[in-house]
């Protein structure tokens, strides 16, 4: 088949690894923090760039339910791997934030202010497909309503984003079946696809955006043929039929709200930790707490929020405590959360497939095998 | 606003090693504030005065190992409006609560000449379990914020804030890397009570557990995580068998790797 794939633009540009230095150049020159993937305490991970030199070129990763490892690969891609431990909810939606503080004056008065946000206009690079949708979701739910989380609308406005096809999919990976990747739709000022294959290593560029048209105008390209155009979107077609996980999502809203007493609850629940990691590495998770501080003369005070769980106690704690004491129910509340009720509260599901959740379970629970467990013992509640 | 009247601060010794009281002292930045805010009352590694009771807050430190002890806190507890244990020792009986699975008689007489001049309990107890305790900090030393930020709640009258989640938050919230998942290192994380801000983890190491008990603990779940990652039962036990060896899910959780030996 010599067609290229119609989802690629026609227009499309093709850069090599010093055009992608270069992009990066210009994105700093025009002010931008330019955050991307690198190595960094045995994983990849997000942190600020300078160059292209940064990127983990040759890393990929294993990965599978509570185990990451580090890998070589075979040759020098520069995005040969998934995701990994952190996402760009750290960028977007700061873990912790002083909201504001307080200052109680000699007369008695008290002024209050808040800090402005950090004078930063972030350029993302390498956002997976999985993650533009996360970052989809948190903008509905945190700036898509009535009720605007300034905070992370000021670090959301203006946001760059350079995405990345996923070349390859991690042992975690099911954004096939969340219908949420591997090949990256909109939302997007630019979006490369690795392509590399003995002396070649070049980017596919597509543009989404004027802003990256003007960018990309700035750094060495070339126009691509048909022929890398299929190649990229062949990459991609491979990424996709190496999904590691997969999970059927026909009717999964009723499935779970009709399982409320499902015995694999209480199955999952001894194995669970209520430690929390799954819903702080979750990228659409956005729950968070606040905190007041005072100093000792009670002169000072300030609010501090921060990332929260509904694996902590607190989280559910009405008068006379928890509303959720045992594993079992919050294991049920997030899982149901997340994939059922999800979908009546903001329109989608609350999952997109990124595997973070299972890679990153200290005992390795897979979100994956719980729903398929359910759904082949299902018992309906009231049916 | 100056304070009408200035709280009351007395901080105790029981057995312990100072380190806990010592973080008093070692909030530099803060001494004068306190020392305007409080008065010390009682607090032998900072002064020798010594000021009568009631105490509006007393901070204790250390466990009860011996007769003497158990009758000293009731007394400071009758004499303390707020009583707050700090440490592993005063909250759960510390390190040397690993007597408490021992034959102490044994241990006397292996170390002293003259055994009969030893007075000792053959447990190391936490404070609670002789006397009713507003608030315990918990820690291994305690963390200096967070005894700020309870001293600051008692004497103005609010709740501390001081959450009981896992350290795994702490990991998370500061991006540090999972050392079990992505190297294979045990660690304690998952089921022990923030406060550190997860510092072990963040320098490659697994969580010691030095905050205790997180306020929910699976630590049978967690002892097959540390089987796949190639720590044994053993290992387990005994890190379980530290600063916190006799609070309560890390007690349990020791026992329950013994029973299935
Ligand atoms: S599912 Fe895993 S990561 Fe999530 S709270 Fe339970 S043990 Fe922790
Ligand atoms: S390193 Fe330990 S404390 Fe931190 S997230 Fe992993 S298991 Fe939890």
């Amino acid at each position: 088949m010599e067609t290229p794939s119609p989802e690629i633009a026609p227009q499309s540009s093709l850069i090599d690894c010093g055009g992608l230095d270069a992009l990066i150049g210009a994105l700093s020159a025009e002010g931008y923090t330019v955050i991307g993937p690198t190595l960094g305490d045995g994983a990849i991970v997000y942190d600020e760039i300078r160059s292209a030199v940064q990127l983990p070129a040759g890393w990929t990763e294993t990965q599978s339910p509570g185990a990451y490892q580090l890998a070589r690969r075979g040759d020098g891609a520069l995005f040969g791997y998934a995701v990994g431990p952190h996402s760009w909810k750290k960028l977007l939606h700061a873990p912790v934030l002083r909201l504001w503080r307080a200052q109680r004056h000699h007369d008695g008065s008290i002024t209050a202010q808040t800090d402005p946000p950090p004078p930063l206009r972030y350029a993302f690079i390498g956002v997976r497909s999985c993650d533009l949708h996360a970052i989809g979701i948190q903008d509905r739910v945190l700036i898509g309503g009535q009720y605007r989380d300034p905070h992370y609308a000021a670090r959301r406005g203006g946001v760059f984003i350079v995405a990345v096809n996923c070349i390859v999919a991690g042992g975690t990976c099911f954004c096939v079946s969340m219908n949420t990747g591997p090949r990256v739709r909109r939302g997007y000022d630019l979006a490369l696809t690795e392509l590399i294959d003995g002396e070649r290593h070049e980017f596919l560029v597509e543009t989404g955006s004027t802003r990256g048209a003007a960018i990309l105008n700035r750094i060495p390209k070339r126009p691509a043929a048909d022929s890398d155009r299929q190649s990229a979107s062949q990459a991609t077609e491979r990424a996709a039929s190496q999904m590691g996980r997969q999970l059927d999502t026909g009717g999964i809203k009723e499935l779970l709200l009709n399982n409320l007493e499902h015995p694999r609850w209480d199955d999952v629940a001894a194995r669970c930790l209520a430690c929390g990691n799954c819903t702080m590495v979750c990228p659409t998770c956005f729950c968070t707490t606040v905190e007041d501080h005072t100093d000792l003369a009670a002169g000072a005070a300030e609010r501090i929020r921060s990332w929260d769980s509904c694996y902590t106690m607190d989280f559910s704690h009405l008068h006379g405590g928890s509303v959720r004491a045992s594993i079992k129910s919050r294991y049920r509340q997030w899982l149901t959360h997340k994939m059922a009720t999800w979908f009546d509260q903001f329109g989608t599901s609350g999952c997109v497939g990124c595997g973070r959740w299972i890679t990153w379970c200290p005992v390795g629970i897979d979100l994956t095998e719980e729903v398929a467990a359910i759904r082949s013992g299902r018992r309906d509640d009231n049916g | 606003m100056p304070r009408s009247r200035r709280a009351k601060l007395a901080v105790w010794k029981f057995t312990s090693c100072d380190g806990c009281q010592l973080s008093l002292l070692d909030c530099e930045d803060e001494l004068l504030e306190l020392a305007r805010e409080v008065r010390i009352a009682n607090f032998l590694e900072a002064t020798r005065a010594q000021l009568k009771g009631p105490y509006d807050l007393s901070l204790v430190e250390g466990s009860i190992t011996t007769p003497a002890d158990a009758e000293r806190i009731r007394d400071i507890r009758r004499r303390s409006r707020a009583l707050v244990t700090i440490g592993a020792c005063a909250t759960s009986g510390g390190i040397q609560a690993l007597r408490n699975f021992k034959n102490v008689p044994e241990f006397i007489a292996a170390v002293y000449a003259k055994p009969q001049y030893i007075s000792t309990l053959s447990t190391s107890t936490a404070i609670a379990d002789h006397v009713p305790v507003d608030f315990e900090l918990r820690g291994c030393p305690i963390d200096k914020r967070q005894l700020l930020e309870v001293i600051g709640a008692f004497i103005n009258g609010r709740k501390p804030s001081i959450p009981a989640h896992s350290v795994c938050i702490a990991c998370k919230r500061s991006g540090t890397v999972c050392v079990m998942v992505a190297k294979k290192i045990p660690c304690l994380g998952p089921i022990t009570h923030d406060g550190c801000g997860g510092i072990c983890p963040a320098y490659g190491r697994g969580c010691y557990g030095c905050y205790g008990p997180a306020e929910t603990v699976n630590a049978a779940s967690l002892a097959n995580a540390w089987h796949a990652a190639g720590a044994s039962k053993a290992q387990m036990h005994r890190a379980l068998r530290s600063f916190n060896a006799n609070a309560g899910e890390f007690r349990a959780a020791a026992e329950k790797l013994d029973e299935d030996d």
